[in-house]
């Protein structure tokens, strides 16, 4: 807005050189953007219609035979999508607040600056991205820890990520040690210190790290498909994973025997759960897109 | 002066002294040092697997070597699939670097330049949308393209009268498929990355050169892309970095256990991945993974080494 009025005469008139420009990259852009968000307006089009009208017509944007049956069909199947809903919500709760502590609290040791093994710890850190042992032994030693068919193995794994702790690190370079210092000679404890006066003054990072780290709970399917064997513990997205994955092998083997299953409102329901499962996303997008955007430019900035 | 003697009354201290001083830092460290040790370093022990006959009963230690000592290596590299896997990981790497740098270069100016700021904001949080969703539902969402049955793109060759055509029966077009899924996915990220560095140039410069007479085109050419450059080095040597480690999430997603596209789909990761869930042969899995360690180490020391002689600053560590 203050922008517009402070430009250069010369920027008012539309040159014909920024025309040429426009017309050439906007459309482009447009395509890309429209690619990107008409697959969920069809899913969510698709949802809300029926089985039969899928099968005639495809899917649109505003359905033509509107009816809620595949929703209703999810929730009469209910149990088993709202278990893997509470699964899902408890393991990126729990998940997202021990993992931003734990990286925040180890970004900040590492950054301070009496502390004299912090290069050593650093790299003891780093290393792992660096070098790593495979998912083979790293699959036994989660076996060997009792993680399999455990709520704990789609957490604990995934608790330390070094990539924040270094975003952690980074930003705290940016607050001024002698708040640090003052406070310990006042006689404050470094965990006091690190709660009381860092925390606080963190909320940017705080925000970003932990938002980064919810959404990859929230989008994990890996782990519940290593470990978990019972389909009462199945996260929401392996359970999504299975459905598409049975539907699509029931649709082959009716393609197969050149049967069609009309039945079941097997497309409608993907749909309808694809919506289920993303609907927190898409409804907190808008309101949490600039810590997202906040917390790359944090890391860009710092290298 | 006063520093060197301070170090000086230091060194004097014992090991256990430090550890005193340091116990709230240490305690405070404790809970990620421990998780590291356990899932990264712990299974970097394990992979002297891949020299040895691995028991269950005697064991990671007590299990005996086995005989030529790199025959788990050997299979990989006899059966072919080795040049397989490893070709096509690093071949899509290089696509994905290559397409989606220009695509998140093109983007980002194009936004910058817009000055409609409704507009400029939607697009944005459009194309950065699919970052957020699972990769579960792209490849759900890729079915629904794709498939033979329901598939968008069969309904409409069927209406056009071209008949249905089985794209998963069609290897030839799913580095292009994946490729697709990879940019759509991933751009508006790097857009986002991009546009902080275009945001970060110094304005000045751009309205001389505007007041110089240099259009649009231009400005971009010998303004915007200079500024850009050492952000497009540091990512795509650092990419480069990670040249051998497969997307399994987008290749699993996409591909699934269809053995009819492995040809050409197939990376280390979901190489591995299968043979962990097929073959019960343990030293084999463990060796590729190995394998693939080996080859990241190396790629991501040498990216470092280079980033580090252009731009010291920008280098990892």
């Amino acid at each position: 807005m203050i922008e517009s009025k402070i430009v250069p005469a010369a920027r008012k008139r539309r040159r014909k050189d920024e025309t040429v420009f426009r017309l050439v990259t906007y459309p482009l852009l447009i395509i890309f953007a429209l690619m990107c968000i008409v697959p969920f307006l069809l899913v969510i089009g698709a949802s809300f219609d029926s089985e039969q009208s899928i099968a005639r017509n495809g899917y649109h944007l505003i359905p033509r035979d509107p009816t809620l049956a595949s929703y209703a069909q999810i929730f009469s199947n209910g149990s088993s999508i709202a278990r893997a809903y509470g699964i899902t919500t408890f393991i990126t709760v729990v998940g997202t607040a021990a993992s931003t502590f734990i990286n925040m609290m180890t970004g900040y040791v590492l950054m301070r600056k009496d502390f004299k093994w912090r290069n050593g710890f650093s790299f003891y850190f780093f290393f792992t991205t660096l070098f790593s042992g495979g998912l083979m032994p790293w699959y036994m030693v989660c076996t060997k820890l009792g993680l399999s068919d455990s709520i704990w193995a789609l957490i604990v794994p995934s608790l330390v990520s070094v990539w924040n702790i270094i975003l952690v690190k980074g930003f705290m370079a940016s607050i001024p040690y002698e708040i640090t210092e003052s406070a310990k000679i006042d006689g404050a404890g470094d965990f006091r210190i690190f709660i009381r006066l860092i925390w606080p003054l963190s909320t940017p990072v705080i925000a970003t790290i932990g938002l980064f780290t919810a959404l990859g709970f929230w989008n994990s399917w890996y782990n519940t498909m290593l470990f978990i064997n019972d389909p009462n513990m199945y996260s929401l997205q392996y359970l999504l994973y299975k459905l598409i994955n049975d539907a699509q092998a029931m649709r082959q083997i009716a393609a197969e025997s050149g049967e069609i299953i009309n039945t079941v409102p097997i497309e409608a329901m993907k749909m309808a759960l694809t919506v289920v499962v993303t609907g927190p996303i898409l409804l907190l997008y808008p309101f949490v897109q600039r810590y997202f955007i906040k917390g790359l430019t944090i890391g860009s900035v710092k290298g | 002066m006063v520093k060197s003697a301070g170090r000086v009354r230091r060194k004097k201290k014992s090991f256990f002294k430090y550890v005193w001083e340091y116990r709230t830092l240490l305690l405070m460290l404790l809970p990620a040092v421990a998780l590291v040790f356990v899932f990264s370093y712990l299974p970097m022990f394990g992979t002297v697997l891949a020299f040895k006959k691995y028991s269950m009963k005697l064991g990671i230690f007590k299990s005996p070597w086995i005989d030529p000592i790199f025959k788990n290596f050997r299979f990989f590299f006899k059966s072919g699939k080795a040049l397989t896997v490893t070709r096509n990981t690093a071949l899509y790497n290089l696509v994905f670097i290559f397409t989606n740098n220009i695509l998140e270069v093109l983007f980002a100016i194009t936004l910058n330049e817009m000055r409609h700021r409704a507009s400029k904001k939607l697009l944005q949080s459009a194309i950065f949308l699919p970052y957020f969703i699972s990769w579960v539902i792209v490849g759900s969402i890729a079915y629904s393209l794709l498939s033979y049955e329901t598939g968008t793109f069969n309904s409409i060759r069927e209406a056009l009268g071209a008949g249905r055509t089985d794209y998963y029966a069609k290897p030839g077009i799913w580095p292009y498929i994946i490729t697709f899924f990879n940019a759509w996915k991933g751009v508006g990220y790097g857009t986002v990355v991009y546009l902080a560095a275009i945001t970060g140039i110094d304005n000045t410069i751009m309205e001389a050169a505007e007041i110089d007479g240099a259009n649009i085109f231009q400005r971009i050419r010998y303004v915007t892309i200079p500024s850009l450059t050492p952000t497009i080095i540091t990512l795509t040597l650092l990419a480069l970095g990670r040249m051998f480690r497969g997307n399994l999430d987008l290749f699993y997603q996409l591909v699934g256990r269809d053995g009819r596209l492995f040809e050409v789909t197939d990376v280390i990761d979901t190489y591995v991945f299968r043979l962990m869930f097929d073959s019960k042969d343990t030293g084999r899995t463990v060796a590729i993974g190995l394998y693939q360690s080996v080859l990241c180490f190396i790629t991501i020391i040498i990216a470092n080494a280079i980033v580090k002689k252009k731009d010291p600053n920008y280098s990892l560590f």
